[in-house]
């Protein structure tokens, strides 16, 4: 093979004579011996200080782009200090390499350093920036739901049931096994926590009324929506996303279809259906696995569980927990859409954007219980 | 027409590419039967075939993508099957492939692309694998400031134009290129085929390259191989294929689109 040829190293030998400095360059002058080939130029350069230079290139057998690329190189930078040289005996394909890699300087080593400080501050800059903008196109994005919702209600004809109908199947029913499992467990878990504080105030029913107010106000809602950005809002950004990225969304515009009202409306309405069914499926699971904990581990049976649980939760409890549903989807779908509007021409660009749909929609989901608590505490219901 | 340094007669020069009776199938269907072909030190080979035939195929079968049933593949002498796996290291640095979508990797930009292999295998000062994928990039067209682009942010040409780019990152003996014109508008094409008879003459590449443009075939390329019926159905220089009377080659050749192109610029 021609691993022989490849194997013999770079050489030089130097020679000087009256105010000419020859250096006759040897064997392979090739990206294997890159290392060899800048030590040797570095040589070369420090030889040829004050005098002619001349690069003999006829012992080369082998030159490739980056031996072409360090030998020109060298002879630009001895130029630039006002030492004349010359390739003399390159070869005519030789001679070819060496025009076409002619130095150039780009303008890689021209670009400053720019410190990590202000560097730290651009971020800071673009993020706080990144998030006022998300929340324009949001607000913009809510009126052009809004204003596709009525135009759908003034011309009912151009609702899409059936759409709605498949989404709901995808979002809810499909979702009922996880979040019922999961609903159970957590309930079934804050019971038990709770029955191991109480029973040291010897207050061990009091965990009838923590899980009824705790699961009716907040934990069903909360769980039920965490689960369905995981589930429903990343599966909206990615398909969204991936029609983005295929044009499919541009073809349905030339086609005069709105992709709002054709993709976007029926998933949303889904959404602001589905999430208080769920929402109530869960509380429901929840109080059962409270319920069988408080079984087990607190001796409280059923019967004395669902008495305390109708004298501790009121209809207002309930409805606490089930009216936050409906914003929950809201801010789920949008977030889910605008994300999924956002994907651009790359693979790579998609997966981000679902990761970023899920992280702000578990994020906002978060934040929109926290205002909700406040708004309910202020108005005492 | 480009002027070509290496238009010597096929028979005295080195072969750097032998397949000797290649058979390449999938299930029960078999792909190549019993394929043979030269490819010479210095030449741009033109590879074409219908649809489906198996262009793509022989090119993957030569590159290890695809497994063999029969038959041995030669490149620089030595013989595919017999090499160690350090050996075959050494032998993919000899060639470079350009593939049909560019195959860049999408989470790095262009320069970085370029820099992999070098990463890889060579031993390179951070100025010099810098300096060498500015020059590469610069050598394929590329203006400076696409370096720092990613993949999706370039235009179909730049794609191809960066792939190129990468398959030159280790200065190969041998570039396969498949279909490197497919995608590009007519003008583009031309281009990117003068660029790679550019890049053959200085770098004293051998260019192996599977294409349908016949404007491809006409302009740049030394020696065309036709394949039909899993086997070389005729090699030579264009006027060879214009002369055969085999069905196929008479209608790619002498067809409406290939008239164009005969009366049109060539």
């Amino acid at each position: 093979m021609a691993q022989s040829i490849l194997a013999q190293e770079p050489e030089v030998r130097i020679e000087r004579a009256g105010n000419k400095v020859t250096a006759a360059l040897v064997g392979a002058w090739t990206a294997e011996h890159a290392r060899r080939v800048e030590t040797l130029v570095g040589e070369i350069s420090a030889e040829a200080d004050r005098h002619h230079l001349i690069l003999d290139l006829k012992g080369v057998h082998r030159l490739d782009t980056l031996g072409a690329w360090v030998l020109d190189r060298t002879r630009h930078e001895l130029g630039e200090k006002g030492l004349a040289s010359d390739f003399v005996n390159a070869s005519p394909e030789q001679h070819i390499l060496l025009n076409e890699v002619a130095y150039r300087g780009f303008q890689e080593g021209l670009k400053p350093k720019r410190s990590r400080f202000v560097d730290f501050l651009v971020d800071v800059g673009q993020t706080v920036a990144g998030a006022g903008n998300d929340l324009v196109r949001g607000v913009a994005f809510l009126g052009e739901l809004v204003s596709a919702f009525i135009r759908v209600i003034v011309h009912p004809r151009r609702f899409r049931g059936t759409a709605v109908i498949n989404q709901l199947e995808q979002i809810a029913y499909r979702g009922v096994p996880i979040i019922v499992l999961i609903s159970f467990l957590v309930g079934a878990i804050v019971a038990q926590q709770g029955i191991f504080q109480l029973v040291r105030f010897g207050a061990t029913p009091f965990v009838v009324d923590l899980i009824g107010i705790l699961v009716m106000r907040e934990l069903g809602v909360l769980l039920t929506s965490i689960m369905v950005a995981g589930r429903s809002g990343s599966a909206f950004t990615a398909e969204i996303g991936s029609m983005k990225m295929r044009e499919e969304i541009d073809a349905l515009r030339v086609m005069g279809l709105d992709p709002i009202e054709v993709l976007i409306l029926p998933r949303i309405l889904a959404l602001i259906i589905g999430l208080p069914l769920l929402t109530f499926i869960a509380s429901i699971a929840a109080l059962l696995g409270g319920g069988v904990t408080a079984w087990v581990y607190g001796d409280i049976s059923p019967d004395v569980f669902l008495t305390r649980l109708k004298a501790s939760i009121a209809f207002n409890t309930f409805m606490v927990g089930i009216i936050k549903a409906p914003f929950m989807a809201m801010v789920i779908g949008i977030i889910a859409t605008l994300e999924g509007l956002a994907v651009q021409g790359s693979a790579e660009s998609l997966g981000r954007h679902v990761t970023s749909s899920v992280v702000k929609a578990i994020f906002m989901v978060i934040v929109l219980d926290g205002l909700f608590a406040m708004f309910f505490a202020a108005i005492r219901y | 027409m480009l002027e070509r340094l290496h238009p010597a007669p096929a028979q005295n020069r080195e072969v750097i590419i032998s397949v000797r009776g290649v058979e390449v199938g999938f299930g029960e269907k078999t792909i190549l039967k019993g394929l043979d072909l030269d490819v010479y030190r210095g030449e741009i080979l033109g590879f074409v075939g219908a649809s489906g035939q198996g262009k793509s195929v022989l090119t993957r079968a030569i590159l290890g993508l695809v497994p063999k049933r029969a038959g041995t593949i030669e490149v620089l002498g030595e013989n595919l099957d017999n090499l160690s796996p350090s050996e075959r290291r050494l032998m993919e640095r000899h060639w470079g492939v350009l593939f049909q979508q560019g195959a860049l990797f999408s989470a790095l930009t262009v320069k970085q692309n370029v820099q992999v292999p070098m990463r890889e295998h060579l031993n390179l000062s951070d100025r010099l694998l810098d300096e060498l994928a500015m020059l590469k990039i610069e050598m394929v067209g590329l203006k400076p400031d696409a370096a720092d682009k990613l993949p999706s942010e370039l235009s179909g040409g730049m794609i191809k134009r960066a792939a190129l780019a990468r398959a030159l990152a280790l200065d190969p003996d041998i570039v396969f290129l498949d279909e490197p014109t497919s995608g590009l508008d007519p003008i583009g094409a031309g281009e990117f085929d003068e660029l790679i008879a550019t890049l053959q003459r200085t770098l004293g590449l051998t260019v192996f390259m599977v294409t349908h443009d016949l404007d491809s075939l006409y302009t740049v390329c030394d020696r065309i191989a036709a394949l039909g019926d899993g086997k070389i159905l005729a090699e030579g220089p264009i006027e060879a294929m214009l002369a055969s009377d085999h069905p196929w080659l008479r209608s790619y050749f002498h067809g409406k689109r290939a008239r164009s192109v005969m009366t049109g610029g060539v």
